[in-house]
């Protein structure tokens, strides 16, 4: 019994950790932003940081937790930065921003859950690599297609068509919401660094107690052994498309902090095609894959190296691909593992001895 | 008639993502990774051919036994350095590291070479077969490509099933510990792998940009990506998969521009893959694995 | 565990020194200014030496959050794609911008102050581009010469007209580039080549069925086809085929090809970047598909991809502001000066950034901009005096503009032949 309270603290205690870090980093931003000690490309980075954290978050609750490997969290960011873009556009001067912004969080919560789910149903058959290439493929597909999505509104109401903005034939005022591949235009900018963090907070209770729970449990068992949690009476099917939902919904939440942050959202190869999607897993790898907190810190850092590499002008992203590749062979080389090893055990030998003497 | 053209065109771009596929499936079947930096290896190759034949002057077959030892070195060295250190690690990790040496090539060739645009000149210079009066075009490039495809496929299948070297490919890519525990190089084996791949890669090259003449520095990743699709199609791991995956690919692709839509035919490409994965989960020729408990 | 505890660990602290780096970025104004002054000066060239030194010092001396004219020294930001499949036109825009800036500085500057110009990469990415105007903003930009594209323009504007920076973007062409009072192009507008191409095509009765072939995932291309395709409806003639493509599906063009082939067009539109269309035109070569081809200013270049058949672009028509070979002693110039400094043919990119800077300098003149001004000052100063002014550029003689944003010049049609760029 002693032994299983103490491990229950443990787990708790480094979870409370977890948004101790979250909090001071925002208190102590917050100070250093009144007094004038931050730069504007750090305070303009505060957003995204939240946004790829939220993101990194959600995929370590694939990647880690579930333990399938997805390359298609981008499109469900994008799903969730569109539908949320397309209503706080279509709202704006409609409503108070507050209340604008809460429910276009809802709205790209719950459509990227949606598109989560429908894709998870087929995907979550297939195993491994393969279940990696699908991923990739929805997230180009819905990227494709918003590519080629125009909508708009007038007064005979919505009007939509897949081929351009002619064919929407809209009266004269109508406003085009989404103009192909020029994308979303003028959205409201809600996002701000306080709700950015708190949707951090939020994401990390929801992931952290998700993993505690019950159905958390029935999740990793599933991921450390399929068959014998089948053979258990764990429904496996259900419960990966529980956590696949709620990792693509926190998805569709960065999204939404996303194109909030910005006055022009366009589906880009760049932002929301399979580069970004293995973005997003380069910070779950390096931040340690089910590390939660360890997602956090690698994802800001990886959106700051670029940035703090413009001094270099035309090496920046020489150095920068250099730097990655140093790093993942730093944090995953069995031989780097066991250097660090040997180096921290002579650090803590010494200390002892240091202690006795 | 038009179909027909539609068809031959589609095979004419299936053939050059078949040959990038064959090197993607040949190092994924034995290493059991995802080399994202494959693409990019091609790149590097047209531009090695680009700058000894227009630059120097030399023979295009010189140029391309330049750029296929080249590559080879590049390829072994990237992975000394950037892969073997990860052996035994996460297959994530080396994922990653394999995006950040892609990275790297891409920015490298920017320095080098430049943004802009280099014309390729197509190194097959035989003359384009045409049939009913110059209705229908079947470019030498394309049947240059689909010979080399199956002379490469014939090849390497010979080679991995009759060579001393080949076994030992095909044992490490079962069981790498017990691969090891008979006597067989491991790390040795895989370099090989890679040697391999890579002088493939350089071959692709060539071919792409004979018969796409736009080299820039990013020449390499959309073809790669398709091809490494077009793999997993026909089977990763498998020779004739990576084939038939990719001349599938591309005529999938031209049907549905030139039939259903052009912007969409992305999306209609991988749905079909997606449906054909999960009808047949392991490809259209790949093996199935057996499930230990 | 204890691994990941470690890891973490250095992951921390790594994080704390790149905060304390940032913290002291706007405490003090040291090491990071510095650098950058160095930086821009270095690429001026060694004749600004003096100068150079006298930034430096004013930068120890002052914030550097505020602006740092006191030295004299006239801050221009860019930004663009610098890397990336866009790299092309970013890096273009940069060098023609970087020439203006060099003759400027070696004939005194603007209104006595020396130029410095600082352009940063956004990788064709919304969220980059605002990272690059934030990073800008640290070093003291008091005038903005971006986006290159117009997605990112659209981002930044947002950010330039809340900071009140004045911007001018070469290329951004896309209608919402110039929304704000404080945005101007140099370019032409999408709307603007689109209706110009198709009356063209239509007075000068050129085809009677044309295919279009553009690109549906690039804000300019599909733009221009948009307002082409509303204004073919005046025009007697008619669009049998539109064939897109995208960005990710950008190297097989047969399709879209064979389809205009069989459906019998004369004349083959293509508002779209020369990159492409010299794959085009091969490929309409290699099938036996000879018919005249139109473009707008993105083709513009096509003759000075590196090893280029020039053969196949024999006949193609274009409407552009600029082309390399022209004779004009502005154009002979600036092209003998790119190709000397930069080993390649100049394209309109770095011709519509060598006539924004060129723009900038002729509204401070005539703004009478002073180092001491801030930046809202300046911004006010500059929208109001860029409708008095008259710029004969690279892109056109006499352009001029209007308080919404958008520049008047003619554009001129030319047509290759001989492999050079002919007048109509």
């Amino acid at each position: 019994m002693k032994t299983k309270a103490g491990r229950i603290s443990k787990t708790t205690k480094n979870d409370l950790i977890t948004y101790a870090m979250v909090i001071l980093a925002y208190i102590v931003m917050q100070l250093l932003v009144s007094t004038g000690h931050v730069s504007s490309l750090i305070q303009g980075l505060l957003v995204p940081f939240c946004t790829y954290a939220i993101v990194a978050i959600a995929l370590n609750l694939t990647v880690g937790i579930l333990g399938e490997l997805s390359l298609g969290h981008a499109g469900f960011m994008c799903v969730g930065a569109f539908s949320s873009a397309v209503f706080s556009l279509a709202f704006k001067g409609a409503m108070p921003s507050g209340l604008r912004f809460f429910i276009a969080l809802l709205i790209g919560a719950v459509t990227a859950a949606l598109v989560g789910f429908l894709v998870g149903i087929p995907v979550l058959r297939l195993r491994g690599d393969y279940l990696a290439i699908v991923t990739l493929a929805f997230g180009e597909i819905i990227k494709n297609i918003i590519n080629a999505l125009y909508l708009g509104v007038d007064a005979n109401g919505i009007h939509f068509t897949m081929k351009d903005a002619l064919s929407l034939n809209m009266e004269e005022d109508g406003v085009v919401l989404i103009k192909g591949a020029q994308g979303v235009t003028g959205t409201p900018n809600d996002s701000n660094f306080t709700v950015g963090v708190i949707l951090v907070l939020v994401t990390l209770f929801i992931v952290l107690n998700f993993i505690r729970s019950r159905t958390g449990r029935a999740v990793m068992s599933i991921r450390d052994n399929r068959i014998a949690a089948e053979s258990v009476g764990i429904n496996v099917t259900k419960y990966k498309l529980i956590a696949f939902t709620i990792s693509a919904s926190l998805a569709g939440v960065a999204g939404v902090l996303y194109a909030h942050n910005l006055s022009s959202l366009t589906a880009l190869p760049k932002n929301f095609g399979y580069n970004m999607s293995i973005l997003i897993l380069v910070f779950v790898v390096l931040g340690g894959i089910g590390n939660i907190r360890g997602s956090i810190i690698a994802a800001v850092l990886l959106t700051l190296l670029p940035e703090v590499l413009r001094v270099l002008s035309d090496y920046r992203m020489l150095i920068y691909a250099i730097v990655l590749i140093a790093m993942m062979i730093f944090n995953w080389s069995p031989n780097a593992i066991f250097f660090r090893k040997r180096v921290k055990q002579r650090l803590t030998a010494g200390r002892k001895s240091g202690k006795e003497a | 008639m038009s179909f027909a053209a539609h068809l031959i065109n589609g095979i004419s771009l299936g053939s050059v993502y078949a040959l990038i596929a064959l090197g993607y499936t040949m190092v994924y079947g034995i290493a059991k990774m995802l080399n994202f930096a494959h693409g990019d290896v091609i790149m590097i190759g047209g531009y090695v051919v680009f700058v000894t034949v227009s630059g120097m002057g030399l023979n295009p077959l010189a140029s391309i036994i330049i750029s296929m030892a080249v590559c080879t070195i590049l390829g072994v060295t990237i992975e000394r350095v950037a892969y073997r250190p990860l052996r035994g690690a996460s297959p994530l990790a080396v994922l990653i590291t394999a995006i950040g040496v892609s990275y790297l090539l891409q920015n490298i060739a920017l320095l080098v070479f430049g943004s802009d645009t280099k014309a390729f000149t197509n190194v097959v210079t035989l003359p384009n077969l045409e049939l009913f009066d110059g209705q229908l075009v079947i470019k030498s490039v394309t049947i240059v490509t689909v010979i080399v495809n199956i002379i490469i496929m014939v090849g390497l299948t010979l080679f991995v099933k009759k060579t001393k070297i080949g076994r030992a490919m095909t044992a490490v890519s079962e069981d790498q510990g017990a691969a090891q525990l008979m006597g067989i190089n491991v790390n040795g084996t895989i370099a090989v792998t890679f040697a391999i791949g890579s002088s493939l890669a350089a071959i692709a090259g060539v071919l792409l940009c004979s018969a796409y003449p736009a080299l820039t520095p990013y020449t390499g990743s959309m073809p790669g990506i398709k091809a490494f699709v077009a793999a997993v199609f026909g089977g990763i791991g498998s020779i004739p998969g990576a084939f038939i995956g990719g001349i599938l690919l591309g005529v999938i692709e031209n049907l549905s521009k030139a039939y259903i839509s052009s912007q969409l035919s992305d999306a209609i490409v991988f749905s079909i893959l997606i449906i054909v994965l999960l009808v047949k989960p392991t490809g259209l020729l790949g093996r199935k694995i057996q499930e230990k408990v | 565990m204890k691994k990941k505890m470690l890891s973490l660990v250095l992951a921390g602290a790594m994080m704390a020194t790149v905060l304390t780096g940032c913290g002291s970025t706007g405490a003090d104004a040291g090491s990071t200014a510095e650098g950058t002054t160095v930086d821009a000066a270095e690429d001026t060239g060694a004749d600004n030496a003096e100068t150079d030194v006298a930034g430096t010092e004013s930068a120890d001396a002052t914030d550097a959050a505020q602006t740092a004219g006191a030295g004299g020294t006239f801050k221009i930001g860019g930004i663009g794609p610098l890397t990336g499949g866009a790299a092309v036109y970013g890096i273009a825009a940069m060098n023609g911008s970087q020439i203006a800036v060099d003759e400027i500085n070696a004939a005194g500057g603007i209104c006595g102050m020396t130029v410095e110009l600082n352009f940063q990469d956004d990788e064709l990415d919304a969220e980059k581009s605002v990272n690059a105007y934030n990073t800008l903003k640290d070093w003291g930009m008091q005038v903005l010469d971006g986006c290159v594209t117009s997605g990112c323009s659209i981002a930044v504007a947002a950010k330039s007209v809340e900071d009140q920076i004045f911007q001018l973007t070469p290329s951004g062409s896309a209608v919402e580039c110039v929304t704000n009072d404080n945005s101007f192009r140099v370019c032409f507008s999408d709307p603007n080549q689109g209706s110009a191409s198709a009356q063209y095509i239509g007075e000068n009765g050129l085809a009677s069925k044309i295919a279009v072939i553009y690109d549906s995932s690039d804000v300019y291309s599909s733009g221009i086809y948009e307002k082409f395709a509303q204004e073919a409806a005046n025009q007697p003639f008619e669009i049998v085929t539109a064939g897109a493509f995208t960005a990710d599906n950008k190297t097989d063009f047969s399709v879209q090809l064979q389809q205009a082939k069989d459906a019998g067009a004369d004349l083959v539109f293509l508002p779209i970047y020369y990159n492409e269309a010299a794959l085009i035109l091969k490929q309409a070569s290699d099938m036996g598909f000879d018919v005249q081809f139109f473009g707008c200013d993105g083709l513009d270049g096509i003759l000075g991809v590196e090893n280029f058949d020039a053969s196949l672009a024999e006949d193609v028509m274009l409407l552009t502001p600029f082309a390399a070979d022209a004779t004009d002693d502005l154009t002979v110039k600036f092209v003998t000066t790119y190709n000397e400094k930069f080993g390649e043919t100049p394209n309109q990119f770095a011709a519509d950034g060598y006539d924004a800077v060129y723009t900038i300098k002729a509204a401070a003149e005539q703004a009478g901009i002073t180092a001491d001004m801030s930046n809202e000052e300046i911004c006010t100063a500059l929208s109001a005096a860029m409708t008095q002014i008259k710029v004969d550029g690279l892109t056109g003689a006499g352009i001029t503009w209007d308080a919404s944003g958008e520049p008047t010049k003619a554009p001129k049609a030319v047509i290759i032949k001989n492999g050079v760029y002919t007048a109509m």
